[in-house]
């Protein structure tokens, strides 16, 4: 895919892209320990406090989902460990439409590796777990692989935990490893507070790692000089929905979003909307998504934000109404059954919407929709019902103007099968749903 | 001294007797469950917040008092 770095020239970090997806084998195959060496040199010794001031400098910021400052999080741990901190990489990845963790720890096992040892060191972690999807075959093989290769100066094992959509929550991670249970828990206290076995916990997604292990390489002068001054660096983003090369793809911050679509292979038809961050995202309509980049400030502005860096587009030939109401019915059913809100207000929100893009409800359920996504945010343990009520507003927003059309007549538009759940094949859930739409 | 409202909506079971002691801060959504919507309890409400506090049957509805 790129030159191999000569020996030689180990700590100067490739020019442009790719960075993290450096010498990913087309072929599919996981990159061994030695090309790993070759392509990115060996693991450099930091200090931890050398590693927290190179990724504060960075700027680097988390890459699962909450954009958070990654320095300040390694300090908040590392503040509290006394050597007894414990650091999880959170690859759940349990958003149906990304991928891009799974990319990295089934094809650049050691690079996330590399960056968990360097975080563990930095926050002074004497124990790292690996958590991620028992459905996620390819990275736990690879995982096996790879850390049977390593000698790592702290040990490190792989905990895989049952699929679904709250899973991946940082609190639901603990108390997996906690209690075996896959549910989020009441907050505070978090998890860098008291985690597992009541430890200080950092909690970090792969590609946080991964990145952390360029900064440690090659610095934070030579991760910022992609992006932008507020987002520097590079992000992988999965595009997917009506583009010719759907995948996961390593962009700079800063990069429009039509070239977003183009690095996919342009899209097939023409589009009405994207979806951007995910099933907590928002859709954003064309007219202003075309106008945007890659950057946390241009999605601010349009009340969005990338998320685990997920991108959907949707074509002109598909509902909008229809594969929101899949999305939200899906969002209602992955709620951990825990919390009333969110069970019976997503309930009842998904039954609402579907009703208004079968064409059988009336204003008062659209109103009845508005005040319940109002109601439910911020009334859950965990962020699902705030997620699933941004989700659906967004919808209302963009495709809230063909309600009345779908009440005068049948909706004739072509599925465009958003993943629901990562597990089940694809088209089976898609007439799954369907059928339970049109009543 | 500030005093917030939290519930802790897993433990909570809509038995709603929070809305009914202290109707002033605390109503019901369509499925009885509590909505809060400004968790700062004025100084003349406080004796009131703390009698919904410990009449929730789940111990769901906590009175944070003297924090920032």
């Amino acid at each position: 895919m790129e030159a191999r770095t000569p020996v030689s020239a180990l700590l100067t970090g490739p020019q442009g892209l790719p960075r993290l997806l450096s010498g990913l084998s087309e072929t599919g195959a996981t990159m061994t320990l030695a090309d790993h060496a070759r392509v990115h040199g060996v693991l450099p010794r930091t200090s931890p406090r050398e590693l927290i001031e190179a990724v504060h400098r960075s700027g680097l910021r988390g890459r699962g989902g909450a954009d958070f400052p990654t320095a300040v999080k390694l300090q908040a741990v590392a503040q509290r460990s006394r050597g007894g901190a414990v650091l999880v990489v959170n690859g759940s990845e349990t958003e149906p439409a990304s991928a891009k963790d799974r990319l990295l720890l089934t094809r650049l096992p050691h690079l996330v590796l590399d960056g968990a040892v360097l975080a563990a060191g930095a926050v002074g972690a004497g124990e790292v777990i690996v958590k991620v999807g028992e459905g996620a075959r390819g990275s736990l093989q690879a995982l096996d692989g790879a850390l049977s290769v390593r000698a790592d100066p702290v040990p490190i094992r792989v905990v895989a935990g049952p699929e679904g959509y709250v899973a991946g929550e940082e609190s639901a991670v603990v108390q997996l490893l906690n209690a075996g249970v896959p549910k989020p828990t009441f907050v505070p206290p978090r998890a860098f507070e008291r985690g597992y076995r009541g430890r200080p916990t950092l909690i970090q997604n792969p590609e946080t790692l991964a990145q952390i292990a360029l900064v440690a390489r090659y610095g934070d002068r030579w991760y910022r000089e992609l992006g932008t001054d507020a987002d520097p660096g590079s992000a992988l983003v999965t595009i997917s929905g009506a583009v010719a090369a759907p995948g996961v793809y390593e962009l700079a911050f800063g990069t429009p979003m039509t070239d977003l679509l183009s690095a996919a292979g342009g899209s097939t038809e023409p589009l009405q909307a994207l979806l951007v961050g995910g099933y907590f995202g928002t859709w954003v309509d064309t007219s202003r998504a075309f106008g945007l980049r890659l950057a946390r400030e241009d999605l601010r502005s349009v009340g969005c934000s990338l998320g685990s860096g997920v991108l959907i587009a949707l074509g002109e030939s598909a509902c909008g109404l229809h594969e929101s109401a899949r999305v939200i019915a899906y969002l209602a059913s992955q709620s951990a059954g825990q919390c009333g809100p969110c069970v019976y207000g997503l309930r009842a929100i998904s039954d609402a919407f579907g009703a208004l893009a079968d064409g059988v409800a009336n204003e008062r359920e659209r109103e009845r929709v508005r005040r319940w996504t109002t109601e439910v945010r911020g009334r859950g343990a965990c962020h699902h019902p705030d997620g699933a009520a941004r989700f659906v507003d967004s919808a209302l927003a963009v495709f809230g103007g063909e309600i009345d059309w779908h009440r005068r007549q049948r909706c004739t538009a072509l599925p465009a099968e958003l993943p629901v759940g990562n597990r089940e094949p694809r088209r089976a859930t898609a007439a799954t749903a369907r059928r339970a739409f049109r009543r | 001294m500030s005093a917030r409202l939290r519930v802790n909506p897993i433990m909570c079971e809509a038995h709603g007797l929070c809305a009914e002691l202290l109707p002033e801060l605390i109503r019901l959504d369509d499925w009885g469950y509590p909505i809060i919507d400004s968790p700062d309890v004025p100084p003349e409400l406080l004796r009131l917040a703390r009698k919904a506090a410990d009449a929730c049957p789940t111990l769901a509805l906590l009175l944070e008092e003297g924090r920032e």
